[in-house]
């Protein structure tokens, strides 16, 4: 109860600061197994997004988060697991673990996923080189469309290190949903990816 | 008829212009709403025709808004009415800095100006504090924000970014909060009738803009400066301005003034507005966009609510002072 009444606290404040546009370029909102890969510029992008879905994709589409970072806190926890519901990862990689078993298990159970392949905040710019997580997601789950994202302006709402939000105007665009093609290697892919979700800044 | 309204109270007077306005505009829609429906054999003309209604539909949809407003805000009394213009500032101004990008050492200036300087700004409103409210912005925000700015340690384009900040902050904020001001000025003789004061702004303003517009649009004359409005030409200028002051001078009724009155305040605010559109052109060729509202290619989706309201913006402080100076206030 308490998380949903947040959750719609959420949504009105991302409205009225950033007015959470979503632009359909390249596809349409559709009820189908997508991960959505997006630049990543501030805490801000995942609300951002999440509220640029529809209500009915919102559900099924889950955002990842850093464990370390997001489950530090109580009350960042309870953000996170149960207002977003999001699915935490491990940046540190340890021997006997696969950080990416839990996108797995939900990509199994038939969730959409949100990801942010440069795996930390990037600055102003161009987005940093993407990580190998996507590769590997698109090599287990050909069935899953790709979606490129870009997330425009919102580093504006909330730079690192700030905490009072501003209000600027921000949009998510969405693209053209691309495939592993099937000689391609893992350095191609996600360079294709990232320019991708670059080219999508000046549509 | 016009004595019967005449001995009418106030609030009576105010409904029945209510109910005249909301019956012009319905009129004014369903015509526009029966021209769309209409078909073109030439495909050509249907074209034009086509553009055309979206432009008067985008008229057409700023002035029911702007009329439930006012209804709003008379309806539910004066602070209904500033809260109402305080979120108007505060849409607008967020649209002004978008389009106009800061830097990261300005984000506190930025909540400085969204979270204090506009509550602040339309409670010295509400409070009737019109001397401070007159000065609180030009003195006092004049030198907060550079000050927090250069606390945030960063000089690359200093003057530029303070400036956008400025600049957003007077015409979105201090501007716009002249509009309401009205509301609480006391005339001698007017009690309880000030929401005409702000209708007739409004009114008088928002015809000399349409009036311009259509009168550019149809005479097509040589462009003042072509390289920032091609619609901006003397000939549709002067007669936007003239028929708006003639209409201001008629609608004297509801104003404390007699007509010749009147018309000079809408001479003074047509004359304000019009140009202060036009130095929002200019700022806005600047920045390489043709509205607030497209961002060139519609990034930021936002309604360009400050296309519609920067004439209001520049013409309330210019009417707001000169009838306050004038009749000693």
């Amino acid at each position: 109860m308490l998380a949903k009444l947040m959750g719609y606290f959420l949504l009105g404040l991302i409205r009225v600061l950033t007015g959470s546009q979503a632009r359909w370029h390249g596809c349409p909102p559709k009820a189908e197994q997508r991960i959505y890969f997006a630049n990543h510029q501030s805490h801000a992008d995942l609300v951002m997004i999440w509220a640029a879905l529809p209500k009915e994709l919102r559900h099924v589409t889950r955002a990842i988060a850093a464990r370390d970072y997001w489950t530090k806190t109580p009350f960042k926890k309870w953000i996170t697991s149960a207002v977003f519901n999001v699915i935490y990862v491990s940046r540190e990689r340890t021997a006997d673990e696969d950080p990416l078993e839990p996108l797995m298990e939900a990509l199994g159970n038939g969730d959409s996923i949100i990801l942010f392949p440069e795996g930390t905040r990037g600055h102003l710019g161009d987005p940093q080189p993407f990580k190998a997580g996507l590769y590997n997601l698109a090599l287990k789950f050909p069935q899953v469309v790709l979606v490129p994202a870009w997330i425009n302006n919102v580093q504006h709402v909330l730079p690192k290190g700030e905490v009072v939000p501003v209000p600027v105007l921000c949009s998510v665009t969405f693209g053209t949903p691309m495939q592993l093609q099937p000689d391609e290697d893992r350095r191609a892919f996600l360079e294709r990816a990232r320019n991708a979700v670059v080219e999508l800044r000046d549509v | 008829m016009y004595h019967s309204l005449k001995n009418l109270p106030a609030s009576s007077q105010v409904g029945a212009l209510f109910v005249l306005v909301f019956g012009i505009l319905l009129i004014a829609s369903i015509t526009s709403f029966a021209f769309s429906i209409k078909e073109f054999a030439d495909e050509a003309r249907a074209e034009q025709r086509r553009a055309n209604l979206e432009s008067i539909n985008g008229i057409l949809r700023t002035s029911w808004f702007m009329v439930v407003v006012f209804w709003l805000g008379w309806m539910m009394g004066n602070r209904v009415a500033l809260t109402l213009f305080g979120l108007v500032s505060f849409f607008s101004l967020r649209e002004f800095l978008t389009l106009s990008p800061t830097r990261r050492g300005d984000h506190r200036s930025l909540v400085l100006a969204f979270f204090v300087v506009l509550p602040m700004q339309y409670w010295l409103v509400w409070a009737e504090h019109f001397d401070m409210f007159a000065v609180f912005i030009p003195v006092f925000v004049f030198l907060a924000i550079p000050v927090v700015s250069a606390m945030a340690n960063d000089p690359l384009h200093f003057l530029e970014r303070n400036a956008k900040l400025q600049w957003g902050i007077m015409v979105c904020i201090y501007g716009m909060s002249h509009v309401p001001a009205l509301l609480m000025l006391r005339f001698p003789g007017y009690d309880h009738r000030n929401a005409f004061m702000v209708f007739f702004l409004v009114m008088v303003v928002q015809i000399c803009m349409v009036t311009q517009h259509l009168v550019g649009r149809w005479m097509n004359k040589k462009p003042v400066a072509p390289a920032i409005s091609t619609s901006f030409n003397w000939p549709s200028w002067w007669i936007g301005i003239s028929v708006a002051s003639v209409f201001g001078a008629a609608l004297a009724g509801i104003t404390p003034w007699v007509p010749a009155t009147a018309f000079a305040f809408s001479f003074i605010a047509c004359l304000a507005g019009s140009m202060g559109h036009f130095v929002m052109k200019a700022l806005k060729r600047d920045r390489g966009i043709p509205s607030w509202g497209k961002q060139g290619r519609a990034i930021t989706g936002a309604g360009g609510l400050l296309d519609r309201v920067d004439a209001l913006c520049f013409a309330a402080p210019v009417f707001f002072h000169s009838a306050r100076w004038y009749f000693g206030l």
